[in-house]
């Protein structure tokens, strides 16, 4: 049959397009077998944090009350941005565009209805970052158990990122910070965003700060937790409950999702 | 034989001058009020870290940012804890601040210190 010398054969066209399937099954294959190697090789790796996690946030919307900002208090407070001062001759219009916020309150108005809906916005910690992929120097980068962060040692201060992050997450630090905190460095001429309270993820803590703020104050509006264990209070919220994500047309994957926008 | 007392004499001078600037810097360092001042010695001998102390700075900060291990012997912040030195009425002197540990070494050596444009340079009160 191979040594046919008639091309046009039936029995060979049948030949040739299974000859075509199998190869495009061992292809396939190829391709899905980097990201399971990926997965094995954090795992059993030398330590530290694994893509066996992926680190993600629940907001309900309903739950989020107009004009509470105990979310974005605790945030300052906990990474230190309280302690950043407004810059002598920087105007307070200038000042409220471009101090540092992790993560900040919108009110949102449909047009249509006048429905209104209140939501925290901060990263969005993508599974395909933006910031990460425009980042010249690899500054902007997601750490294996997904959380989306800024190596400010090697960061340049371009504001690429901040450019291309469709949440208008990142804020960018403009002039020398007198005082930090331990957990969050800062300094003039880094990028900066929401980084989950990483620094309280690596002691075993559960929780965020923004997360511990908003239950304080009764509304319990936001869940944090690991979107790969099934077992975990988020991924039961996800599962039984249809949630969004914000521009889920980019096909980002993003690792904080709302309910009831 | 004149070559070897020679070469013997000149390494007699350069060991002096070592151990001379060893004793000038090291002891001129401890900040006064530092917990530094009591410990018997710092994570690793004083020779390796006066040496060798950025490399670990420099290592356990990749570790720490990307791979989330922030239980390491050589942090920052371990080292300011340690070494800030403090006022008489117990408020911490920032340590790059002029003569304390870290700038009075680096004024000393020629050589800028970046680390405190961002990192703490005061122990946290919790």
């Amino acid at each position: 049959m191979s040594h046919d010398p008639n091309m046009d054969s039936p029995e060979h066209s049948q030949e040739r397009r299974e000859f075509l399937r199998n190869t495009a099954i061992a292809a396939g294959a190829a391709v899905a077998a980097p990201g399971l190697l990926i997965s094995i090789a954090s795992a059993t790796g030398e330590g530290g944090v694994t893509s066996d996690t992926r680190w993600g946030m629940l907001i309900d919307t309903d739950k989020c009350a107009d004009g509470c900002t105990a979310c974005v208090t605790a945030c300052d407070k906990e990474n230190g941005i309280d302690l950043v001062e407004q810059p002598q001759g920087n105007s307070d219009e200038m000042w409220e565009m471009q101090r540092p916020q992790w993560i900040r309150k919108l009110k949102l108005r449909d047009k249509q209805t006048g429905d209104i809906t209140n939501l925290p916005m901060m990263c969005q910690h993508c599974e395909f970052p933006p910031c990460e992929d425009v980042c010249p120097t690899g500054a902007s980068f997601k750490r294996a158990d997904g959380i989306v962060m800024v190596d400010r040692h090697i960061c340049i201060g371009c504001r690429y990122c901040m450019m291309a992050c469709p949440y208008k997450a990142r804020s960018f630090i403009h002039q020398n910070v007198a005082e930090q905190v331990v957990n969050a460095p800062r300094g003039k001429g880094c990028v900066e965003s929401c980084n989950l309270c990483a620094h309280r993820i690596d002691e075993g803590q559960t929780t965020t700060a923004c997360q511990d703020a908003c239950a304080a104050e009764g509304h319990n509006a936001i869940l944090f937790g690991d979107l790969k264990d099934r077992g975990s209070a988020i991924s039961k919220a996800l599962k039984s409950r249809s949630s969004q994500q914000v521009r889920a047309d980019l096909e980002l994957n993003t690792g904080v999702r709302y309910t009831n926008v | 034989m004149s070559l070897l007392t020679r070469f013997r004499g000149a390494a007699l001078l350069l060991a002096v001058a070592l151990a001379a600037a060893a004793w000038g810097v090291g002891a001129a360092q401890l900040a006064e009020g530092s917990k530094a001042l009591e410990a018997k010695s710092c994570i690793r001998p004083a020779d390796d870290m006066r040496r060798n102390h950025m490399e670990y700075i420099h290592h356990d900060r990749d570790l720490v940012v990307h791979k989330g291990i922030r239980d390491v012997d050589g942090s920052l912040a371990g080292c300011v804890d340690c070494h800030a030195g403090r006022e008489a009425d117990g408020s911490a002197i920032p340590v790059n601040a002029e003569g304390q540990f870290c700038s009075g070494c680096h004024e000393y050596t020629g050589t800028s210190i970046t680390c405190f444009q961002c990192h703490r340079k005061v122990p946290e009160e919790k």
